[in-house]
């Protein structure tokens, strides 16, 4: 008789009623499954699977929501030394690397090529050895030679992230780009996505490129046909020269910078000419969906790729992709830090 | 398998919950005060569940959260990262009295972890802890306020708490033998 009642107070315990508003918090990936990330560096976007990046993209929710607390900070890598070595200029990937070290509680080296021994001939191997004799865990590399992340990683002990290997990938920001887009869309896979500019030299292109079609999108590419060459369509983009017909379907729109810093010739007759012919501005914006929405990983160059009031405009994603830039190096650096022993703790 | 012993099953767990309950009503008389915080993630449900216990027995809804204590934990180097789960805290915690609810206690860590978490909040007026399954082997100097069940356990062995908000099926208590480790 008391265990009917029971029964009866169990069903009637679970009709959602006052339990309905907290929900979604139960309805997430299973913390008692095992760990899905394994990997100690994060050279490149190509060789990872789509369920990393998804883990990724899961991790960097839970730390853009510490970003919006009163206190913002966790003690993830406490007494860990993170270095970052940026041996070609950078401001924003710099800066978000720094602050999302320190809201992590790491110890920081900053190092820039041009006050440092590279200056007077030593080699990045023994530069970097030397950073790791004192203790670094965490090597963040910005180089403008290709490969210089994965050449690391061969030699070192420590983590090592890749913030930009010339013109072969910048896998951190392809990161911030989907986890934006998966933020806004509600997904990946289906949507259209347009890159519009320099294809060839852009490493963002790249390893945006591989994160979108890992995940099911569809890319479309365009730009000066100097800078977007038909081999790309082997990496399963589309590739067209007219910008109308690119941006028409697309749910998102990333521009990028004309890279003049690694054109070793002139590409296209002048920046006035590419505005015009490919520059985003209020006309072509209208012949887009409604709600597509505008990317560019900065820094921008007003009324070359981009007219300076759709920059500002509501559908430009370009301020929240830094935000959320933060947030996803902060789960980059906890996950890199957690892949190193298989030691299983209850 | 006979490995794998039922220690509690939906019944029991419903009883233990409403017991519980009623134990944080009779300790805490200023029921306003009083919000339950889950941990992620067999904490949470239970936390959901007490809420709403209490909230019949008050006839006044009480606040319920999520906190992850993955950023917190203090053996992130020595395993892979763990699947950090949202922390959802939409209240003031402030002078609050904030029940802590766990699925099973066991070393302590887990529990100092969300201290620490927590105290990235605010300051509570008190933290109370409630866990539906103390297995024993503290390694910590922590002690539940509220315990469904004392189960006494060997470390190697593993008790899984299965909830139906977790897809796990039927509400239930289980004890695995650990594999047996080859010497």
């Amino acid at each position: 008789m008391k265990t009917r009642h029971d029964k009866a107070a169990v069903e009637a315990r679970s009709s959602p009623r006052k339990t309905e508003a907290v929900k979604p918090l139960v309805q997430q990936n299973d913390a008692a499954a095992p760990p899905k990330w394994h990997r100690k560096h994060l050279l490149d976007i190509e060789s990872l699977t789509p369920e990393e990046i998804i883990t990724v993209l899961d991790t960097a929710r839970a730390f853009k929501a510490v970003g919006e607390r009163t206190i913002k900070k966790v003690p993830a890598l406490r007494g860990k030394t993170v270095v970052n070595l940026f041996v070609e200029p950078s401001t924003r990937t710099r800066i978000s690397f720094e602050l999302a070290e320190q809201r992590l509680s790491a110890d920081i080296i900053n190092f820039t090529a041009e006050a440092s021994s590279l200056k007077k001939g030593e080699t990045l191997k023994d530069t970097a050895r030397n950073l790791e004799a004192l203790n670094a865990g965490f090597i963040i590399i910005r180089h403008s030679a290709s490969g210089a992340p994965h050449f690391l990683a061969r030699v070192l002990e420590a983590s090592v992230i890749n913030a930009g290997d010339g013109a072969h990938e910048h896998p951190t920001q392809a990161l911030l780009d989907v986890f934006t887009i998966r933020e806004k869309k509600g997904k990946i896979e289906g949507l259209n996505v347009t890159i519009l500019g320099d294809i060839l030299y852009s490493r963002v292109a790249r390893s945006n490129i591989w994160a979108l079609t890992k995940l099911g999108a569809k890319v479309t590419l365009c730009g000066p046909s100097t800078l977007v060459p038909r081999v790309f369509e082997q990496m399963g983009c589309r590739v067209t020269y007219n910008v109308e017909d690119a941006i028409r379907d697309a749910d998102i729109i990333n521009l990028l910078r004309i890279q003049h810093e690694r054109q070793r010739k002139s590409m296209f007759p002048s920046l006035g000419e590419y505005a015009s012919l490919f520059g985003l501005n209020k006309a072509r914006l209208e012949k887009t969906k409604p709600d597509a929405l505008i990317m560019h990983p900065g820094p921008i160059n007003r009324g070359v790729e981009i007219d300076s009031d759709i920059a500002d405009c509501g559908r430009s994603l370009i301020l929240e992709q830094v935000t959320n830039g933060l947030a996803v190096r902060m789960a980059v650096l906890f996950l890199v830090n957690g892949g190193r022993g298989p030691q299983e703790v209850s | 398998m006979s490995d794998s012993t039922l220690i509690l099953n939906a019944v029991a767990i419903e009883r233990a919950l409403t017991r519980i309950a009623h134990e944080i009503a009779e300790r805490n008389e200023s029921s306003k005060e009083v919000v339950m915080i889950g941990i992620q993630r067999g904490g949470v449900p239970l936390a959901i569940r007490l809420g709403s216990i209490l909230s019949d027995i008050w006839d006044q809804t009480v606040p319920t959260a999520s906190l992850d204590v993955s950023m917190h934990r203090d053996d992130l180097d020595r395993r892979f990262a763990p699947n950090v789960q949202p922390t959802d805290i939409p209240f003031d915690v402030n002078g609050k009295i904030v029940v802590l609810v766990d699925d099973v206690l066991f070393s302590g860590r887990t529990i100092r972890a969300a201290l620490d978490a927590l105290n990235d909040f605010g300051r509570p007026q008190c933290i109370q802890l409630a866990v539906l399954v103390d297995r024993g082997h503290r390694e910590l100097p922590i002690k539940a306020d509220f315990v469904g069940k004392n189960v006494p356990t060997s470390p190697s062995e593993n008790v899984h708490v299965r909830l139906r908000e977790m897809g796990g099926g039927e509400d239930q208590v289980v004890v695995e033998k650990a594999k047996p480790v080859m010497e």
